[in-house]
């Protein structure tokens, strides 16, 4: 059992489950786009968010990791497909593009992306190990959120509390008019 | 032997988890190998012996509840039932109905078990036993790793293309993203009074033996612990909160269209995570792996000061034990619910949580913030900072008020379960009075034909 002790290819198991995310995040994301079904679109996308989720775990950044999970896989992702199942129509009409807009997409998307390449090669983000995460990052951002962001952090929660109202008496009025109690 | 004591034993702040998984094989792919075959031989295999075990006490424990032996044939008491179960349903065909999504309907069941198997990862079984115990937001990262499986559900639900199937991944749906809030609400009560989100340093706090647990902390947190139970059977689709299945209306809800192995899944996962909700509630309220006395902590603490590698694996042990009994008796607890209690509409299921346990979450949540300004807190780890059981300390501490709510409040609870232990005591003294086919099986077979 002692080889199991010497803690060598810790880092080479790390290297291998940065490959194995990445690979899950971009092909999911690559799904996404190339998917005709909408609802595989969106499994893509929640396994594109699950590969990303991944890469945060093993930068050691795990509440980052579980605020994706809550609000983009768990919450947003859950009403996205809610929203799909409600309203489903198989019988939809296909949008072919036309062959300027497909040669117009082509041409922005690939600008955009050797800007983006060029961006992260000049930043010299490749060359540096990820930094040492301070001992308690949830207690400072807890400190942060109702200390020195205090008034942002209220005014956002106020406009939460104004559009569940919203959507309450919307939902309500709606109802009324149909008749029904 | 000695090898294996390093392994289980705490050494420099490596995880169990770093160490049976990165612990340094020789080459990446000799370790990568490694890592898989302690997955796919250790780790899923332990989770599915657990809700084999689970399913069977299940159904025992139906069968006590309504006056029938239950599976008793298969192995001694029936615990091999579940093995044959399991024989038959991998000799079943796996159907895929013709106008199912193929792909997504294959997918479903395995996304709505690998999240519960993820969560085990930040489950404390003891206090150097955690697989990652640096997850310094380890329960926030449970609950949201936990709202994935809904996800598995509704895909389930949608890719089978069948009516009933797709009416319980709604109520699923709903269900679920409703009852994340008060559940939410019913951890936070806790986290605050506590002042951490790491399971490993919650089992620290609560060290100090039975008036130092959470849920005795102080009466908001007492109330919290029931919420949370109520949230946690709705979250996990259990009854009476099982809505999504309701084989009385829907035939068999989400996973109508399943058979086999895939079906078996489905099981697997909501059996697995019957145990991990236990395993939350036993980790955030009711102590985690310490004692009522507080001796684990205080042989913990004793062992680690003087480097004793064989004890510190025996209170390990004996910690995952303790841990273990508890989460399994809340998983007990539901089980019981589930053959008392009958099943409510979904519209009566909502508004449980929208118009009694929302309002009931958040006046509890204040409550629980103004409490501590009223009766101040002994700070600090017990057995490491302070005595817990020597009052002067706690006197020292200024904080006799804290100490006297957490005692009355653990003689409540005390006297709640042992009420409920007397009154099981009371009923198996009296097994003989009841009908005799409780304790018996019927004879079948030759048996019953040579019965006189």
């Amino acid at each position: 059992m002692s080889f199991l002790l010497a803690n060598s290819s810790s880092d080479l198991a790390g290297t291998a489950l940065f490959y194995v995310f990445a690979v899950v995040a971009t092909c999911s994301a690559l799904g996404v786009v190339i998917s005709r079904n909408i609802v595989r679109t969106a499994v893509c996308l929640l396994l594109s968010l699950l590969g990303v989720a991944g890469l945060y775990m093993s930068l050691h950044a795990e509440f980052l990791a579980a605020v994706q999970l809550v609000v983009y896989a768990g919450g947003t992702l859950v009403l996205i497909i809610f929203g799909i199942m409600l309203t489903h129509n198989p019988n939809l009409k296909p949008f072919p593009a036309k062959p300027l807009e497909v040669i117009l997409a082509l041409g922005l998307s690939l600008a955009m992306a050797s800007a983006l390449i060029m961006a992260i090669l000049r930043s010299g983000m490749g060359n540096r190990a990820p930094g040492e995460l301070p001992p308690y990052p949830i207690q400072s951002l807890g400190e942060a959120l109702l200390g020195d962001y205090l008034v942002p952090f209220e005014i956002i929660s106020v406009l939460l509390l104004a559009v569940m109202i919203g959507a309450a008496y919307l939902a309500k009025a709606r109802r009324k008019q149909e008749g029904r109690p | 032997m000695a090898d294996l004591v390093n392994i289980l034993a705490v050494d420099d702040g490596v995880s169990l988890m770093q160490r049976l998984l990165f612990g340094g094989t020789p080459g990446l792919w000799l370790g990568l190998a490694w890592d898989i075959v302690l997955i796919f031989c250790v780790f899923v295999p332990l989770i599915s012996l657990f809700a084999m075990i689970a399913i069977w006490g299940e159904r025992r424990v139906a069968g006590r509840m309504q006056c029938r032996p239950g599976p008793n044939r298969v192995g001694p008491f029936g615990l091999l039932q579940s093995l044959a179960d399991g024989m038959k349903l991998v000799m079943k065909e796996d159907l895929c109905p013709a106008s199912a999504d193929a792909l997504l309907f294959r997918l479903a069941p395995y996304l709505s078990f690998v999240p519960v198997f993820a969560a085990f990862l930040a489950l404390p079984f003891g206090p150097d036993w955690t697989f990652e115990p640096r997850l310094s937001s380890g329960l926030f990262w449970l609950l949201a790793i936990l709202s994935l499986e809904v996800m598995g559900v509704i895909l389930a639900g949608w890719a089978s293309n069948n009516k009933w199937a797709i009416y319980g991944a709604m109520r699923e749906a709903c269900q679920m993203v409703s009852y994340e809030i008060p559940l939410g609400i019913a951890i936070i009560i806790a986290v605050m009074a506590a002042g951490t989100l790491n399971l490993v340093e919650l089992g620290y706090m609560q060290s100090g033996g039975i008036h130092t647990w959470l849920v005795f902390r102080n009466p908001f947190i007492f109330l919290a612990f029931f919420l949370y139970f109520v949230a946690s059977l709705a979250s996990n689709k259990r009854a009476p909160f099982d809505l999504p299945e309701s084989e009385s209306e829907l035939v068999a809800g989400f996973h109508t269209e399943y058979s086999g192995m895939r079906f078996a899944i489905f099981f697997f996962a909501e059996y697995a995570g019957m145990l991990v909700v236990g395993a939350i509630q036993a980790a955030l309220f009711l102590g985690g792996w310490n004692d009522p006395f507080g001796l684990i902590g205080y042989f913990h603490h004793k062992f680690s000061m003087d480097g004793n590698q064989i004890g510190l694996v025996a209170v390990n042990a004996a910690a995952s034990a303790i841990f273990l009994l508890k989460a399994s008796s809340i998983v007990l607890v539901q089980m019981w619910l589930r053959w008392t209690l009958p099943r409510p509409r979904i519209d009566q299921v909502l508004y449980v949580c929208v118009k009694v346990l929302m309002p009931l979450a958040c006046a509890t949540l204040l409550g629980g913030a103004i409490w501590p300004l009223i009766v101040p807190e002994y700070r600090g780890r017990p057995w490491v900072d302070f005595n817990p059981w020597s009052f002067a300390q706690w006197q020292a501490g200024h904080a006799v008020g804290a100490l006297a709510t957490q005692c009355v409040l653990a003689l409540i609870g005390v006297a709640m379960v042992g009420s409920l232990a007397a009154w099981i005591v009371y009923s198996w003294l009296n097994r003989n009075t009841v009908v005799a086919r409780l304790s018996e099986a019927e004879p079948i077979g030759q048996e019953a034909a040579n019965k006189p």
